[in-house]
């Protein structure tokens, strides 16, 4: 993949590409304000007298946006400085109250770290490439302005002002469209581990400012542009690709590339230019008077890293060691937070139920989810968070299969009815009469049956026809209604055809 | 019964909890000189309701015989770049006109739940950028002291605290609050012949006052005694959690603790307050004041500030950079003047409102700040000036070394004629020369009255004394009041 090569008339190029995240941190409150932070909430109703910055007024910064901060950069094995400051980035504009944002420029909380990325799914334990993190820095985000409600002048809404991002500054690391997707997608998975974004790109808790260059393979880095605010891993991807084409296409046409900031049109699937470095403002940082130096001591430190959880990483690792899972599957019930704690749960029922360890219940109850549930969820248009089957629901039916009351093939039927009804599996069982009988004479008596009316099957079987044993099965376990335990029917139907 | 109006604060309780008058009495009287002094221009609203209100409360209280707040009965001025809810608060400029918070700035509020009353919100200049009250969009303040030429010449109660420091000196409120970013509290006290603190930065809570440079604006008391001072400070101060700077400390108890014997304390002279060329009255008063601070027991040591010749460059870079960005929110979009001409976008918004809703000298240091801190020219100037601020305060802590507190001037000349200075900003701001170096290393510093110049004027004395050790600047003002016997006021032609 490290081999992303764009076929230009003069030869091949290489993409460079470093991606800046503005993750909203997960918070009940504003960075430097205690104004909610809810999303969705009507125009101007989660504003404090900060946030709107009425004359006077003065920001204190809120322990818990640090605290998440500093988590983050735990979690990707960053540097946490102990002494940062924040800094003023002045500029006019009506959706900024203050008429500067309050951001880290000089000394940002979080130092260098980095982030692992698959680059083949099928082998997510060989093929990975590591991306330097740069930063992390703590800033308040900024009003928005509405357009659309009067037909000369904008509204500005200061929901969103003040609110706590992260900006997550990487390395100019990845060299394709897609490493600049894993990476996006494998941040978002640590930030979802971690609690410190809801990483919901769609509602703009997260998004991405995207900076690409080409060069020859070798040479020097090229001048890069930055287009703004792209809000999917999809059209971040789409991003790299079509900014690259077009920096080839003028540089093969003997033109230059003006270091600018673009804008991405997902209608258009292309990016057009907002405003080039010439008319950039010159935002006259300077350490904010308002606020001290942030200080973090050792016992802070200490708490922030005790309440980290297993991150992904470690957690798949785990799953192929101790839980026997293939790396596939490991790889994709770890890529997401709420899966993984799915399975979790429905691993440690199964094993309760069972009364067995969870390795000896993972593998099934991996199979389960990846196939059975999702397969049905697919179906249904929902997710995880919306089942209408609970994990300890399929660890109940999954118990069922296990200690042979129910068949496979059962277990299917009454799955259809939990997805239709959030009945337990135990109740439907019960109720419908599905439980498996090893009853052998009644087995035999279906066998003899089945054999009885197959003579002529039953000469080829015993001539060689081997295969046919198949069809013995399947017919006992038809008169069965399927509810034969199928072990038993096996042993019966070789021992008649043996007779 | 002696005038009301005539009563310190300190007087002014003990005689309310005596029954000696009541303090709708005190209030009426001081309403009826606030009516009386338009000439003085010191008010920009008047709220004789609200001083009154405060005083039946106070009155209805002790008859219920209720605990009284450490301000029951004392009605005060309060400086118009405080925050008050429901009155309008204009910080002196055209920009807030007509603007009317919805929340109490934390220390007038602690004042108001201490029992004081409201006379009304004093002039300042425009933004608290001035020393003159020239600046202010609704005229200058006016000094009650003329000079003894038998001229009329209207003159300058300093600034930017010029309302508060016109209007104690004249009798129209017994205290007030001020502020004090360069010299604000301590040059208008020198100029109308009272005293005011600027207490160490962090004491007071700035949430809710009109920023002008965050990191050098404070609060302090302005009034006619040294007790007085202590009186209100002790209310004023004390941490708040809405301020970050401010200092979670508890607040001593400075009345108590006043005393002029100064035994055992060592007074330090920085040789460079003395420039070559120091009026020889400034000059001369000094001299006064360290014989009286040696009568009271002190030891009086040489000291040197080798720093203090660039303290005023540094200042006039730091505060207007700070200025700059601080102002930024007076844009015309959420509250305040706003001018939209026809067809106006954006920008042309931000252009005419800020052209008609700020001052010359505003706008003067809102292009020096915005310069400074421009790219390219941030190392050279914002830069530098913090490592000069760096230096001063260090050498303050070498000079705190030998000695407990300093004694200069205050200002380097008595009040001057309105109009006199204004073409020249730059003599403008040499007036802060002796304040500023205290501001920049965020050290309490107070002014007390020392005597009248040969015109009559009023001239005082600086006291700088080591952080959070405001008991010593009180106590070395009390030593200069007892010994000074400041008593002349303005002869009243207002």
């Amino acid at each position: 993949m490290s081999s992303y090569r764009i076929q230009g008339a003069t030869g091949e190029w290489e993409v460079v590409i470093g991606l800046e995240v503005h993750a909203q941190v997960t918070s009940n409150a504003k960075l430097f304000s205690g104004a909610a932070t809810a999303f969705g909430a009507e125009p101007n109703t989660q504003v404090s007298l900060v946030d709107a910055a009425m004359p006077g007024m003065l920001p204190v910064p809120n322990q818990e946006c640090i605290r998440q901060a500093v988590r983050t950069g735990m979690a990707i094995d960053a540097q946490i400085n102990k002494w940062s400051r924040f800094d003023r980035k002045n500029y006019f504009y009506a959706d900024l109250p203050q008429g500067y944002q309050i951001s880290q420029l000089y000394h940002p909380i979080v130092g260098e770290g980095q982030v692992e990325i698959v680059l083949d799914e099928k082998n997510p334990d060989t093929s990975t490439k590591v991306i330097g993190v740069e930063r992390i820095h703590v800033e308040q985000d900024a009003g928005k302005l509405m357009h659309d409600q009067h037909p000369t002048s904008s509204y500005v809404d200061l929901n969103r002002s003040g609110v706590a991002l992260m900006e997550i500054v990487s390395k100019p690391d990845m060299r394709s469209p897609a490493e600049a997707g894993a990476y996006l997608a494998k941040l978002r998975t640590i930030l979802r581990y971690v609690g410190s974004c809801d990483g919901n790109m769609d509602q703009g808790s997260m998004r991405a400012d995207v900076n690409v260059s080409v060069r020859k393979p070798g040479e020097e880095f090229g001048t890069r542009t930055e287009t703004k605010n792209v809000n999917s891993v999809r059209f971040v991807m789409a991003v790299v690709e079509h900014e690259a084409n077009r920096q080839v296409d003028v540089l093969e046409a003997g033109g230059k590339i003006v270091q600018e900031t673009r804008l991405y049109d997902p209608d258009r699937n292309e990016t057009r230019s907002m405003r080039s470095k010439e008319d950039a403002h010159d935002y006259r940082y300077f350490p904010d008077p308002d606020l001290l130096p942030l200080e973090l001591d050792d016992a802070f430190l200490e708490a922030c890293r005790a309440s980290l959880p297993e991150l992904p990483d470690v957690k798949r690792k785990r799953y192929e060691q101790a839980l026997g899972l293939s790396a596939y599957n490991a790889a994709t019930l770890t890529a997401d937070a709420d899966t993984a704690r799915w399975f979790e749960t429905l691993v440690s029922e199964a094993a309760r139920i069972q009364g067995k360890g969870e390795s000896d219940v993972a593998k099934a109850s991996a199979n389960w989810l990846l196939s059975e549930l999702y397969g049905a969820l697919n179906r249904l248009g929902k997710t995880l968070d919306t089942s209408p089957v609970g994990p300890t629901d399929g660890a109940e039916l999954l118990a069922l299969v296990a200690d042979g009351t129910i068949s496979g093939t059962i277990a299917k039927q009454v799955f259809e009815i939990m997805l239709e009804t959030g009945d337990k599996p135990g109740k439907i069982v019960e109720e419908k009469g599905l439980k498996q009988t090893s009853d052998t004479g009644a087995i035999e008596a279906a066998v003899a049956e089945v054999l009885a009316r197959n003579g002529d099957k039953v000469e080829q079987y015993r001539g060689g026809k081997e295969a046919l044993f198949g069809f013995f099965v399947g017919q006992t376990m038809k008169a069965m209604q399927g509810k034969a335990n199928p072990q038993v029917v096996n042993e019966l139907v070789k021992k008649a055809l043996a007779g | 019964m002696s005038n009301l109006t005539d009563l310190t604060v300190a007087e002014i309780r003990d005689g309310f909890r005596a029954g000696d008058f009541s303090a709708r009495e005190v209030a009426e009287g001081f309403n009826a000189n606030v009516a009386a002094a338009k000439a003085l221009n010191a008010f920009i609203v008047e709220t004789p309701d609200k001083a009154l209100e405060a005083a039946d409360a106070a009155d209805k209280a002790k008859a219920a015989g209720e605990t009284l707040g450490a301000l029951a009965g004392v009605p005060i001025g309060m400086k118009d770049l405080f925050c008050t809810q429901g009155t309008q608060t204009t910080a002196a400029s055209h920009m807030l006109e007509g603007f009317v918070p919805t929340y109490e700035s934390t220390v007038s509020g602690k004042l108001w739940a201490a029992g004081a009353g409201m006379l009304g919100k004093l002039n300042l200049d425009q933004f608290a950028m001035g020393s003159s009250n020239e600046t202010s969009y609704y005229g200058n303040v006016i000094s009650p002291w003329r000079r003894n030429d038998g001229g009329n010449a209207a003159l300058a109660p300093g600034g930017s605290s010029g309302g508060s420091s016109s209007a104690i000196a004249a009798r129209l409120c017994p205290a007030a609050t001020g502020t004090d970013t360069g010299g604000s509290i301590r040059q208008p006290a020198a100029f109308t012949g009272i005293s005011g603190i600027k207490p160490t930065y962090g004491r007071c809570s700035r949430w809710g006052i009109v920023a002008f440079a965050s990191s050098l604006d404070q609060a302090g008391p302005m009034a006619r005694t040294v007790r007085d001072n202590a009186i209100l400070l002790e209310t004023m101060a004390g941490f708040d959690p809405k301020d970050s700077t401010s200092l979670d400390l508890a607040v001593p108890q400075w009345e108590a603790g006043l005393s002029s014997d100064l035994r055992g304390k060592t007074v330090g002279i920085p040789n460079e307050y003395r420039p070559d060329g120091l009026n020889e009255e400034i000059s001369a008063m000094w001299d006064r004041g360290i014989a009286w601070l040696k009568d009271a027991g002190a030891k009086v040591v040489d000291v040197s500030l080798p720093h203090t010749k660039y303290a005023l460059p540094a200042y006039y870079i730091i505060a207007p950079a700070e200025a700059s960005s601080n102002l930024a929110r007076y844009d015309g979009v959420r509250y305040g003047q706003r001018d939209l001409p026809d067809g106006a976008g954006l920008q042309d918004m931000y252009a005419a409102t800020r052209a008609a809703g700020f001052g010359p000298e505003v706008k003067r240091r809102i292009m020096i700040g915005t310069y400074v801190l421009s790219a390219g020219f941030y190392d050279a100037y914002y830069t530098q000036a913090q490592k000069v601020r760096a230096l001063i305060a260090r050498d303050f802590d070498l000079a705190f070394e030998q000695c407990d507190l300093l004694l200069t001037p205050t200002a380097p000349s008595a009040s001057f004629a309105l109009g006199e200075k204004q073409a020249d900003p730059l003599a403008m701001y040499l007036n802060d020369v002796f304040t500023v170096p205290a501001s920049l290393a965020g050290l309490p510093a107070m002014a007390v009255p020392g005597g009248l110049d040969s015109q009559g004027l009023p001239i005082g004395l600086q006291i700088i004394g080591k952080a959070l050790d405001e008991q010593t600047v009180l106590n070395a003002g009390l030593a200069i009041e007892e010994r000074a016997g400041f008593t002349a006021r303005a002869d009243k032609w207002w």
